[in-house]
């Protein structure tokens, strides 16, 4: 047994925390939830090339890392900023989905996003789907030559900014089946590809995406017809990873602002810290936090291995990463009264990364389900 | 033990819900039912509404132009108007102030204000809380000090709902420095226009524009607009903070949430079903309907006992805790049957606005209402506050 990061991530997880403490404070994340892009050119760049991209790839494809525990920490260190920039979006979703199954010619894009020059997004979702990852009702049909993708896709993260859209979409099978799904990579000036795009309220912005007839060559499909749907569950648990670390650094965030601030807050003559009864609750958010980065350990550890386990421990993880956020982040606020209420508040921030990651890819609820599903299999 | 409403009570609903139907303007139940602000307007439409039926003033009593109606009838209609989504009634100047003229008020005051409430050419605000008095309130700073026939005003307040529509300020005011905390507080009206009077928004999280900061530099109020004695004033704040209580249950936003979550969860669908039919939601919803059911009947218990003379006591503090503790949950529920579409941030649902907003129907304002509802557990004595007070009563060697 060792717990203990390798020399290498702790270089990365120290390099990152301290370029995020410089440059990322509240009053530039705030600027950057104001403006209209969602994220921050420069940022993103700096990000680049601090290697935070390439930790997030395999050297097979061109980064130095890619593990599970690159990936866990990486975004802990981003929740731990409230960090509002795509990379669960660009690298892991739509980076990673290329790398496992772009050709040669395809694949060159994963170089440039390591590089931090390319956004992408990953269209899958759609509006009656909630949170199931083969439900496609999006249809691709083979004209001649052609490639028609026809429905739509829901809340498609960073798809104004993106270069080019992974777009999920049914050639065979029913609604939900397994079988049948094929990715496409659709720059986003497609004819046919409309979005209309908005804020999320944990910052970042996202889009409806409306494919009405999108005509493609049939050489911007991803891997076989019919078959990414294994590449997309594998996409998506690297990136459940990803928001269970991310929510952890957050919730760090959230518990030691509130520590602090109990420490120097004032009433009734003396710091509201002292007050046995805020005092066992501080402790209570204390305990959660190390139950939630052991689930983060559990689900990162199993990233490379067999892909019931792998499920099973992402389950847990955002199970209770689910529960014990909401008890963090509502705490949290409660803890502090008024002041956490208002927008320009670091605690706002971070309480609402918190609470909204539970609606990526399934709530407390959902992963429970899931976990007594894979339980039974 | 009888649980049913009296034949006269019935009737009394019956009479409250056909107003209702007949002059609650459609687009503004709709406005309320999907979390959409009214705007100064709108709320001085519905009160003036409300003033023409005699209804604006249910707490009131009747010499001052109330409704004169008891605990059970005023449950009634606040239940009747909770289901019929009727934007609630602004308290600040109601139900707050108006209670504290009518008891300590001089009559030129109660001649003056009263009346003005009513008609809507006032629009109160509260300036209670200051950025270094939260819960302890009495350790307020802002100071009056009086020059000849005029209290000059300087400090800060905070947390000033609907401030920016109001062009009047009742205060909590300092006005003996060397008294003991409580004992050195007054109660002073303000003219908003006074000169020295600045109001700066602060924006919540969910990007609402509902509070703000009040601050006072060399603001001259005429003495004649201390209210009752001077250095009474925390009296008359604790009796204002008693009335700030009622309706501190919340049981009617509590069953008009529970219902929208329902109907919500019929229309979304979870794995090919309705998500209402998902055991684990249905779970939820069905435990937060248990303890709205008893929470109900307390909330009756309470108000049958006030209706018959008696004054309540902690039982007011465990309502607020228990009734915010279901509201906030029920917007939990809210927000997870909405889904993936809970992440939008749809500032025009919240705020008002021509687009559509994004998602289906009822999703839109979810999110931003759990997270402005943290308030509720805040605001009104903090439910810490609450506990406090039920923990000294009950365990201070009193009860």
């Amino acid at each position: 047994m060792n717990f203990d990061l390798t020399e290498e991530r702790q270089m990365l997880q120290d390099s990152l925390r301290r370029f995020l403490s410089d440059r990322y404070t509240t009053s530039v994340r705030n600027e950057i939830l104001e403006g209209e892009s969602g994220y921050s050119a420069d940022i993103w760049g700096q990000l680049a090339e601090l290697g935070v991209i390439g930790a997030l790839f395999s050297e097979e494809d061109g980064g130095f890392g890619g593990a599970g525990f690159d990936i866990s920490t990486v975004f802990e260190e981003l929740g731990r900023a409230g960090v509002v920039e795509p990379l669960l979006d660009t690298a892991l979703l739509g980076g990673g989905l290329i790398a496992a199954l772009g050709n040669d010619s395809q694949k060159e894009l994963v170089e440039e996003v390591i590089g931090g020059a390319v956004q992408l997004a990953f269209a899958h979702g759609e509006p009656t789907s909630r949170y199931e990852t083969s439900r496609v009702e999006t249809t691709a049909t083979v004209d001649g030559a052609e490639i028609i993708l026809k429905g739509q896709k829901a809340v498609v993260v960073n798809a104004e900014a993106a270069d080019h859209l992974i777009v999920s979409a049914r050639e065979s099978g029913d609604a939900d089946s397994t079988d049948g799904i094929s990715l496409f990579l659709v720059p986003r000036d497609t004819a046919g590809l409309s979005m209309r795009g908005y804020a999320l309220l944990a910052g970042g912005r996202a889009a409806e995406v409306d494919l009405d007839g999108v005509r493609l060559p049939e050489t911007a499909r991803l891997g076989a017809a019919g078959g990414a749907y294994s590449a997309i569950a594998d996409a998506l648990a690297r990136a459940e990873v990803a928001l269970a670390a991310e929510t952890l650094g957050a919730m760090e965030t959230a518990t030691e602002l509130t520590r602090q601030y109990l420490l120097t807050r004032t009433q009734f003559g003396r710091p509201i810290g002292t007050f046995q009864a805020l005092q066992h609750r501080v402790a209570d958010l204390l305990i959660e936090l190390e139950q939630a980065r052991s689930a983060v350990i559990n689900a990162a550890g199993h990233l490379e291995g067999d892909a019931r386990l792998r499920d099973l421990n992402i389950a847990a993880a955002r199970n209770l990463i689910g529960r014990a956020g909401r008890l963090v982040a509502e705490d949290s606020i409660q803890m502090h009264g008024g002041i956490a209420m208002t927008q320009e508040y670091e605690l706002a921030h971070i309480a609402k990364r918190i609470v909204m990651a539970e609606h990526r890819f399934g709530d407390a609820d959902t992963q429970l389900e899931r976990f007594l599903d894979l339980s039974a299999a | 033990m009888d649980l049913s409403y009296t034949a006269e009570e019935q009737a009394f609903r019956q009479e409250v819900r056909s107003f209702l139907d007949e002059k609650l303007p459609k687009e503004m139940s709709d406005a309320v039912r999907e979390g959409r602000g009214l705007g100064k307007e709108g709320h001085d439409r519905w009160h003036a509404i409300l003033n023409e039926q005699g209804w604006l003033a249910p707490n009131w009593p009747q010499e001052f132009g109330g409704c004169g109606w008891n605990a059970v009838q005023r449950h009634i209609f606040e239940e009747e108007c909770c289901r019929a989504h009727a934007p609630r009634i602004v308290p600040f100047g109601l139900s707050m102030l108006a209670p504290v003229l009518q008891k300590f008020g001089s009559k030129e005051q109660q001649d003056y204000y009263l009346p003005k409430i009513l008609n809507g050419e006032h629009w109160w605000c509260q300036g209670y809380s200051e950025p270094g008095a939260g819960s302890d309130l009495a350790s307020l700073k802002t100071k009056a000090v009086r020059e000849g026939d005029h209290y000059i005003v300087n400090g800060q307040k905070t947390w000033t709902t609907l401030g920016q529509y109001a062009n009047w300020i009742f205060c909590l005011v300092r006005t003996d420095p060397d008294a003991k905390q409580q004992e050195g507080i007054s109660f002073l009206l303000i003219d908003m226009d006074t000169p020295g009077i600045e109001v700066r928004p602060i924006i919540l999280l969910d990007g609402t524009h509902e509070v703000n900061e009040v601050w006072f530099t060399d603001v001259k109020v005429p003495v004649e607009n201390l209210v009752g004695e001077e250095n009474k004033g925390w009296t008359y704040a604790k009796y204002l903070l008693t009335h700030e209580r009622t309706n501190i249950a919340g049981v009617g936003f509590s069953q008009a949430g529970l219902d929208a979550v329902k109907r919500l969860a019929r229309s979304q669908m979870h794995k090919g079903r309705p998500l209402i039919e998902n055991p684990y939601f249905a779970a939820r919803v069905a435990q937060a309907e248990i303890d709205l059911m008893a929470m109900s009947t307390t909330n009756l218990r309470i108000i049958s006992a006030a209706a018959s003379g008696q004054a309540p006591g902690v039982e007011s503090s465990m309502l607020k805790v228990k009734g915010t503790e279901i509201r906030q949950e029920i917007n939990d529920m809210a927000r997870r049957a909405a889904g993936v579409y809970a992440m939008p941030f749809a500032s025009e649902a919240v705020e008002g606005g021509n687009e559509p907003p994004i998602g289906p129907e009822g999703t839109a304002p979810v999110a931003a209402q759990y997270f402005n509802n943290r308030k509720l557990s805040i605001f009104g004595g903090s439910n810490e506050i609450q506990k406090n007070i039920i923990a000294k009563v009950k365990m201070g060697g009193r009860a």
